[in-house]
């Protein structure tokens, strides 16, 4: 038996620093309008974990992290029984995982001989406020044609291909997949061991297609923090839903099956966008604080929309530049239309030609992409003066199932459809 | 075992020695813990962390002897304990009939395969005598059949596997090449079998080294089951890379000898499988076949060595193989415990 384990260091931690500790998990975790519901109280207490049972999945309301790993999977079955089996499994190494535990039998088995069920590398770290977010894409529900799980006629309107937009460059091997699994954590390493071990669970049934890691988190739920700024300097995400909003969370994220013509399976469930922009950085870097501001339509230091003094001073559309990051993208220019963004910054090391490859891995939730993301996307994507310094590099768009219940299993509603 | 905030019961509190696993199913309304304890207090094994309405699996070796199980429902105070006995002599894994019988039938199979390499290394050495390069090729690829679906039995010893079969890039710093990589390097890069003669020599003289050590080398049921896992691993960090074969390009006969020689593993130790897991015997089964058919798929023929150049194979044939070795490697791993947990 090792003297530190993860519940108990965190326990020493939690009972010595004291109030501190305390406050922030009332933050973390009382405050999720979302994902609480239906989590048992009698484990679910500290601060660092964030319940991965409720009515709407973990990772998308939630208080945003700092650290992401996100991994597409292609399935290699075509035998329905077989992805229930992975969905079980990954709901209880989630389950396990993000409440801080190991995976399986643990990191140390018993006998010798055997390989251990977990990886290790996550042992005395704390949970880190983990959330594992699953989607599936539009390849589950058909494969060149195939109706491969019997369960075509489930596949959600919403759920399209998105459709070229002006600029893109995307590579095949960045693009897509049957499947997609979002892990946020304030650290890398529990990140990136949640998916590890995912991943390892997976062989045989579903292969890895892509995995994307980010960090400094681009835009929060939690409008009364700082808000944080991405690779181009600027804040980021001023206007983005909050996790206590539940009014907006209720109109643009969650969908709502019965008015939205959407299969039942998807009730409480979403769309997650994701898209790996690079940012040309250095020629970013070589333009004038004037022009970058004019092109964002904020100001650098402050936030504040050109020509107000405050970060979150009403914006008016019509005062800032046409051309214009905000003026395009603000919802009074989109029909009322708002997207809960959840975006890291990565840099995969450079290109070989000395730049940084460097960018956004943009990550959006709504409820009808239709709708929501692919107008105002078309929009920027032509329209916008800063498209010169962004190439979209990789694209997927995924539905989210809703949450899972106490017994339940990821994407239940619809594999039992 | 039920536990709660009441109950810490196992169904059988006497139990035989050897390895136990507890399935722990936590019906309370609490989060609890449990722990197997020897007479001293100190733990045989732990389980933390186990959620309300959660099973957890706890597995332990216990020798004869009375012990503890403590449950700590909502991870406070000293818990509920339960005493359990357990009487009988550990069986040593070795004692199992079957176990003897599959080393001593892969004792044989090794020896064969040496046997085979060293009857067509014998043929390679005097085709490269002979200058026939083209004969040299097609028995340099042949010999290492044998060879590739035995290796791991061969690199227990330690110093004949880097005589034999040390890639070039692996090479320190001043330390001589030997083996059948330096032959192979020749034959294709080259274009010639001059020089190689002293190669294919110390190549023969240490298969027949090989071969009289099959007899006494230190084999066992688990040592035959990871050296299967060992095989797969080569597939995938030798094989699937094309760094294997890097003049030949004949990867993918290695790649099948590979899996032929981890499937006989598999096939030996199967009745032991079947009998103390037999959801890992059938998947085993299920992916050995799926690798198999990958495998066919790119194949030019029936016999060992007719497959396509590697260099040829397109990303998506590759991209399938690896997959396949990696649908297969996860439970192959897992073989071992298997066979250790038979007894």
């Amino acid at each position: 038996m090792s003297a530190i384990t993860r519940r108990g260091l965190f326990g020493v931690g939690a009972a010595t620093a004291g109030a501190a500790v305390a406050g922030a998990g009332a933050l973390a975790v009382g405050g999720l309008p979302a994902s609480g519901a239906g989590a048992s109280a009698a484990t679910w207490t500290r601060p660092d974990v964030v319940p991965f049972r409720g009515s709407h999945q973990a990772g998308i309301a939630t208080p945003v992290q700092d650290r992401m790993h996100t991994v597409a999977f292609d399935l290699s079955t075509s035998d329905r029984a077989a992805v229930v089996r992975l969905f079980k499994a990954w709901t209880d190494a989630a389950n396990r995982m993000t409440a801080g535990q190991e995976v399986g039998e643990g990191a140390i088995p018993a006998l010798e001989e055997s390989p251990p069920d977990d990886t290790g590398e996550a042992l005395g770290l704390p949970a880190t406020r983990l959330t594992l977010t699953l989607g599936i894409g539009p390849g589950f529900f058909e494969s060149e044609g195939a109706d491969r799980f019997g369960l075509r006629s489930q596949r959600p309107e919403a759920l399209i291909e998105l459709p070229r937009f002006a600029g893109d460059k995307l590579d095949p091997l960045r693009t897509g997949g049957d499947l997609v699994v979002q892990a946020c954590a304030d650290d890398p390493q529990i990140a990136v061991h949640a998916i590890r071990n995912l991943v390892r669970i997976a062989f045989g049934t579903a292969t890895v297609r892509w995995s994307q890691l980010g960090f400094g988190k681009t835009s929060s739920t939690t409008p009364n923090e700082m808000t944080p700024r991405n690779l181009f300097g600027f804040k980021d995400g001023t206007e983005n839903i909050g996790a206590a909003d539940t009014d907006l969370l209720a109109q643009h994220v969650w969908v709502d099956a019965a008015k939205d013509g959407s299969p039942s399976w998807l009730d409480g469930g979403t769309f997650m966008v994701a898209r790996r922009i690079a940012m040309r950085i250095e020629t970013w870097d070589r333009t004038s604080l004037g022009e970058q501001e004019q092109l964002i339509g904020r100001t650098k230091q402050s936030g504040a929309p050109l020509g107000s003094s405050q970060e979150r001073d009403k914006v008016h559309i019509e005062a800032l530049p046409p051309a214009s990051h905000v003026r395009l993208v603000h919802p009074d220019s989109n029909d009322g239309h708002h997207i809960l963004r959840r975006g890291y910054s990565f840099v995969d090391g450079s290109d070989g030609l000395g730049r940084l490859d460097a960018g956004l891995f943009f990550i959006a939730f709504c409820r009808d992409p239709r709708t929501q993301y692919v107008p105002m996307q078309r929009k920027i994507a032509s329209q916008e003066l800063l498209a010169e310094y962004l190439v979209h590099t990789g694209s997927g768009l995924w539905a989210v199932p809703p949450g899972v219940g106490e017994g339940g299993y990821w994407a239940q509603s619809l594999l039992e459809a | 075992m039920k536990a709660s905030e009441t109950e810490c019961t196992p169904d059988n509190t006497a139990l035989t020695a050897g390895v136990t696993t507890f399935n722990v199913d936590n019906v309370g309304s609490k989060g609890t813990e449990i722990y197997i304890l020897r007479p001293n207090g100190s733990t045989v094994g732990e389980r933390e962390n186990i959620g309300p309405g959660t099973k957890v699996k706890l597995t332990v070796e216990l020798t004869a002897g009375e012990y503890v199980v403590r449950c700590r429902p909502g991870d406070i105070g000293d818990g509920i304990k339960t005493s359990i006995k357990v009487t009988g002599a550990t069986k040593a894994v070795q004692a199992d009939a079957r176990i003897a019988t599959a080393v001593t039938e892969y004792r044989t199979y090794v020896a064969a395969g040496a046997a085979d390499s060293l009857k067509l290394a014998k043929e390679l050495q005097a085709a490269i005598a002979a200058g026939d390069l083209a004969k040299a090729k097609t028995l340099y690829v042949q010999s290492r059949v044998g060879w590739e679906s035995t290796e791991p039995v061969a690199e227990a010893f330690g110093d004949l596997d880097p005589e034999m079969d040390l890639r070039e890039a692996d090479l320190e710093a001043g330390q001589k090449w030997t083996g059948w990589h330096v032959i192979e390097k020749g034959l294709w890069e080259k274009k010639s079998t001059a020089g190689l003669s002293e190669y294919a020599d110390k190549l023969v003289a240490n298969l027949e080294d090989l071969i009289s050590r099959v007899p006494t080398a230190e084999i066992n049921g688990t040592s035959m089951a990871n050296g299967a896992k060992e095989l797969l691993d080569e597939v995938a960090t030798g094989k699937i890379t094309g760094e294997e074969e890097a003049f030949s390009h004949a990867d993918l006969v290695d790649f099948q000898a590979n899996v032929t020689g981890a499937k006989k593993v598999f096939d030996l130790l199967k009745p032991v499988v079947v009998d103390s897991q037999p959801d890992l015997a059938t998947q085993l089964d299920t992916t050995f076949a799926a690798l198999q058919k990958e495998l066919d798929a790119v194949r030019t023929g029936p016999g060992v060595t007719e497959f396509p150049s590697y260099d040829t194979v397109d990303k998506a044939s590759r991209d399938k193989l690896a997959a396949a070795v990696d649908a297969l490697a996860e439970p192959l791993s897992h073989l071992a415990a298997a066979v250790a947990t038979s007894a």
